[in-house]
């Protein structure tokens, strides 16, 4: 009978469209599966909900700042002058059945879409999933960072209360202080002075029309090149550059998906019934004379509240101009920073490493030790910034001064990073001996045997042939020939030429530092000759023998290989 | 509901499970596969195509006992959902209680609708599916070199016959043609606001008009502070509803012991040691509205900005970079705290055009 259906509806379908072909490839498409995965997924179906309870909200949200005199069913505000918008605000949540939970779902999911766009971003850059062929789905992904960020400004700025109008009046005075144009570019926003009567209308048709439409457009792009370039997948058995390893779309792939669909969803409202979210009724509606202590934006916004924090007032007035470094440097410089770094990275590692090949397997993050420290500098110095945005907060709990939290951030937003990166690196580096050392002395199973002779030894097994792909699939990128290096006509190799070449041969040495390990299969497979390309080896790193382990060979014999690893490491942090 | 199973997680191949299916690699087919999957032909009715995924799961026991349990998953959760409607139905809103009762109730009764579907197509995936891994082989993302050349090629035919590369004269027009209404739209969004003007320059405080007591619209006189004390909002009489207004002139006004006072405040803008401040903090506009009577201390509470009240207002923490503009006041003829003039500089946060 399933064929009867089968027939009558894909046949009817099929007699129009001709999909037999096209739609029997997407139902075999394979994919790969790994839990970092889920983080765009999750993503992708936060927009979705957002959608879907944005549209209700729609129903009943006025948009309008003109004044009203609220006599509704929330009675602490009984005969209080509101902007229409905050009025119906309190309707959505005192007022209409399901209203307040849908408020709630709407306000968890921007949340919980920003945290996961975040996350997904993290795994792509520390796996080096950017790398070619995908960077311009990175370059999409930061639009799309970018863009929710608006988005949720936008949407919390809505409801008119207290403390969003208070986020507006900072958003005024931060477009204000932009050299030059600012003022005007201020005044257009808002139609005049702030706050005016028309601010909300026009960041309600941002929220709910141009920044949605821009984000679905967007991630349908995002979408389609994921699916045309495939997945990318974790090192592991039988994986290489050349294929795909997983289950096919349909109907494996579907089911997943649909089930986390609904794990989502089913978060989402699990939150919204138990944790309360912006209950603006507490807050009050927005006047420009009242303002209250500890309020906090949004999580996403609280890295640029915390630089302005941290900022030391520096103002110049020249020739009848005020330069306000104290906010618009904070405002624009540090996001501004790190996103533009982000955009451009997939193209400087390319740069830097000469690296033209395509990738699909992922790195394992301690096997591009820079990478992972560059991205854990970043990291921190965000996290600190982050943490300052609610130094208050900080102060009050652990009963610091409030001065010390913003002293101790002005000193740790530069120290931090730089401890994090060569923290970061050093783990990096002794996980990877660790790997070296399983690969060259297989597992210790923790049975102690006596010799002989009477010593006592470990007994190891050898690493299974599913670990030993994953713990060695190539650790370093493609080396640019060596600085000094000529080929024997004496003329230096191409790139490394002139004082940009030493800059690139030396940021290469750096980049590249990474403990080598052997016998990386589905490495070789995936690529041609230039793969092996790699001079300039540090020498402290080049203890690992050569043909250690044959390409493609499962069998490591306990206790063969070298006598000690720790010989290849100069001051590995573990063993 | 699934102790067994499921833990919300979604199946992720553990390595040590074998799997039950087949590991087949399409990229490398058998002949007649190959003829399939490049040629298009489908497989025709007398020799059908090999299985590529198994009919049923490897342990069919337990894939009975999954059955029920999906089954069981997927009960709860329809009745949740009716739940949910007799939620909606049944419980009315309109005051704090009610709502909280009802967004319980809906909330509780759509997160087990959900959960159910999801812990019962969890298990279905998991227990019920055959596993299988398949291998497929990627095709080189570039076009084949000749691909490349005939697009060249065609691509090249077309601007020949388009007669652009030969013909500057028509390029160029085009082009200058094209610029103008490219610069349209950003012209045309010029009406969204007026120009600023010297707007920021002034507020609505002028001399002779009272201040009133925020909220209670009160005027008020010096004999009403008994003791110098606590930081009062106040706003230009007559103001009140007047939101545009009120975001430029807010003020606080706090009273000092004899001498406390000391310069940079303009002392003769004070009356009995009551001095006022503009209430927009010059950082970037919040209403300053913290103060600690110990040190005398104004924190605005968005970034911290700390001014010395009994000293002009000056800086001492944070980054604000200018201190809060001082209101010159006096008393009129029945004794009510009045302005004497405007601010004598702008408020609020700075503007390029400040100076
Ligand atoms: C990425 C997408 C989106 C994000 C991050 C987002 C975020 C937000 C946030 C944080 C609020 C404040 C909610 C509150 O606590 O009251 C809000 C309000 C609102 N959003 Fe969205 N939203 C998104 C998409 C949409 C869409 C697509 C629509 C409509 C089609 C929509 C309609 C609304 C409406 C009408 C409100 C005001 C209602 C209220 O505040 O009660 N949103 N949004
Ligand atoms: S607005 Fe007052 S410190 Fe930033």
């Amino acid at each position: 009978m399933a064929n009867r259906a089968l027939d009558g509806v894909g046949g009817f379908l099929d007699d129009r469209f001709r999909g037999a072909k096209s739609f029997r490839t997407l139902f075999k498409k394979i994919f790969p599966d790994h839990w970092t995965f889920l983080l765009g997924e999750i993503a992708l179906y936060c927009f979705i909900i957002l959608l879907l309870t944005g549209t209700f909200l729609t129903f009943f949200f006025q948009p309008s700042m003109t004044d009203v005199i609220y006599h509704g069913s929330y009675t602490h505000l009984d005969g209080i002058r509101m902007s229409e918008a905050y009025a119906s605000t309190l309707n959505i949540s005192f007022d209409v059945r399901g209203g307040l939970l849908m408020r709630q779902i709407h306000h968890w999911a921007a949340d919980l879409f920003m945290a996961a766009i975040f996350a997904h971003m993290l795994r792509i850059f520390f796996t080096g999933a950017y790398r070619k062929p995908r960077e311009v789905n990175w370059l999409i992904g930061i639009v799309l960072l970018t863009l929710g960020m608006l988005e949720g400004l936008f949407g919390y700025s809505l409801p008119d209360d207290l403390l969003s109008g208070a986020g507006l009046r900072i958003l005024e005075g931060v477009m204000q202080s932009i050299p030059i144009v600012g003022t005007y570019l201020a005044f257009f926003l808002f139609g005049g002075a702030f706050p005016g009567h028309l601010i909300i209308p026009r960041l309600y048709i941002l929220h709910v029309l141009l920044i949605p439409g821009l984000i679905l457009a967007l991630i349908t792009a995002h979408l389609f090149i994921m699916f045309h370039q495939k997945h990318t997948q974790m090192p592991g058995k039988g994986r290489t550059d050349k294929n795909v390893v997983g289950a096919p779309l349909y109907p494996y792939f579907m089911a997943k998906t649909g089930a986390f669909f609904f794990f989502t969803f089913a978060a989402l409202a699990l939150a919204s019934t138990f944790a309360q979210i912006n209950p603006v009724w507490l807050y009050g509606p927005y006047t420009p004379v009242a303002m209250s202590a500890g309020s906090q934006p949004d999580f996403y916004m609280g890295m640029l509240e915390g630089a302005l924090r941290v900022m030391v007032p520096w103002e110049w007035n020249v020739a009848g101009h005020t330069f306000s470094f104290n906010v618009f440097l904070p405002a624009l410089l540090p996001l501004g920073i790190i996103f533009t770094a982000a955009a451009l990275w997939p193209f400087i590692e390319q740069w830097i490493t000469g690296d033209k090949r395509e990738h699909h397997v992922n790195d394992r993050p301690r096997n591009a030790p820079t990478r992972t420290a560059l991205g854990m500098a970043v990291i921190t110095f965000y996290g600190v910034l982050w943490l300052e945005g609610a130094n208050d907060i900080i102060a009050d709990h652990l009963n610091i001064a409030l001065y010390t939290t913003t002293r101790i951030a002005q000193v740790s937003m530069f120290v931090a990073p730089v401890l994090a990166y060569i923290i970061t690196k050093r783990i990096c580096l002794g996980l990877q001996r660790k790997d070296l050392h399983l690969l060259e002395h297989g597992v210790e199973t923790g049975i102690i045997r006596q010799m002989p002779s009477g010593e006592f030894i470990e007994i190891t097994r050898p690493v299974s042939e599913e670990e030993q792909a994953k713990l060695a699939f190539p650790a370093r990128p493609p080396g640019l020939p060596a600085p000094d290096s000529a080929d024997e006509n004496g003329i230096p190799a191409p790139g490394t030429r002139g004082a940009i070449g030493k800059v690139r041969a030396r940021l290469n040495t750096i980049l590249t530092e990474s403990v080598e390990l052997p016998g990386s299969n589905g490495h070789t497979n995936g690529h041609g000759a230039d793969g092996s390309g790699q001079a300039q080896d540090e020498p402290e790193h080049a203890a690992v023998p050569a043909g250690g382990v044959p390409d493609g060979s499962q069998e490591i014999a306990p206790g063969a290989g070298q006598a000690d690893s720790g010989s290849s490491g100069d001051d590995a942090p573990d063993q | 509901m699934s102790e067994t199973n499921g833990h919300g997680e979604l199946p992720d191949e553990t390595p040590d499970e074998t799997p039950a299916g087949p590991h087949r690699v399409i990229g490398t087919p058998p002949p007649a596969e190959a003829r399939t999957l490049l040629g298009g032909r489908e497989p025709d009715g007398d020799r059908p195509a090999p299985r590529e995924l198994p009919a049923d799961p490897a342990d069919l026991r337990k894939a009975k006992v999954a059955e029920r349990l999906v089954a069981a998953c997927f009960i709860v959760a329809m009745l949740a959902g009716i739940g949910f409607i007799a939620a909606y139905i049944g419980l009315e809103v309109h005051s704090v209680d009610a709502v909280l009762r009802s967004n319980l109730a809906l909330g509780t009764s759509l997160s087990v609708a959900f959960l159910g579907l999801a812990f019962g197509a969890t298990i279905w995936v998991r227990h019920l599916m055959p596993e299988v891994e398949i291998t497929e082989a990627r095709k080189p993302l570039a076009s084949p070199a000749e691909d490349r050349a005939a697009f060249a090629e065609t691509f090249t035919e077309g601007a020949d016959a388009s007669q652009f590369a030969k013909r500057p004269l028509l390029r160029r027009t085009l082009i200058a043609a094209t610029l103008p209404i490219a610069v349209a739209p950003i012209v045309l969004l010029r009406d969204m606001g007026p120009l600023p003007g010297t707007s920021l320059r002034h507020t609505v405080w002028r001399k002779g008009l009272r201040l009133v007591e925020d909220v209670s619209n009160t005027p008020i006189r010096p004999a009403d502070f008994s003791s110098p004390g606590g930081m009062i909002t106040v706003i230009p009489e007559g103001y009140q509803d007047d939101d545009d207004a009120l975001a430029k002139a807010a003020t606080i006004i706090i009273k000092f012991a004899p001498g406390e006072l000391q310069h940079p405040t303009v002392l003769n803008w004070t009356v009995d040691g009551i001095v006022a401040y503009s209430k927009i903090c010059t950082h970037v506009g919040c209403p300053v509205s913290l103060y600690e009577q110990t040190t005398h201390h104004i924190l605005c509470p968005c970034h911290q900005s700390t001014f010395n009240a009994p000293k002009g207002a000056q800086v001492i923490f944070g980054p604000a970079a200018r201190p809060l503009p001082q209101l010159p006041i006096t008393t009129d003829a029945e004794g009510y705290l009045v302005a004497q003039s405007d601010f004598h500089e702008p408020v609020g946060p700075s503007f390029w055009e400040r100076g």
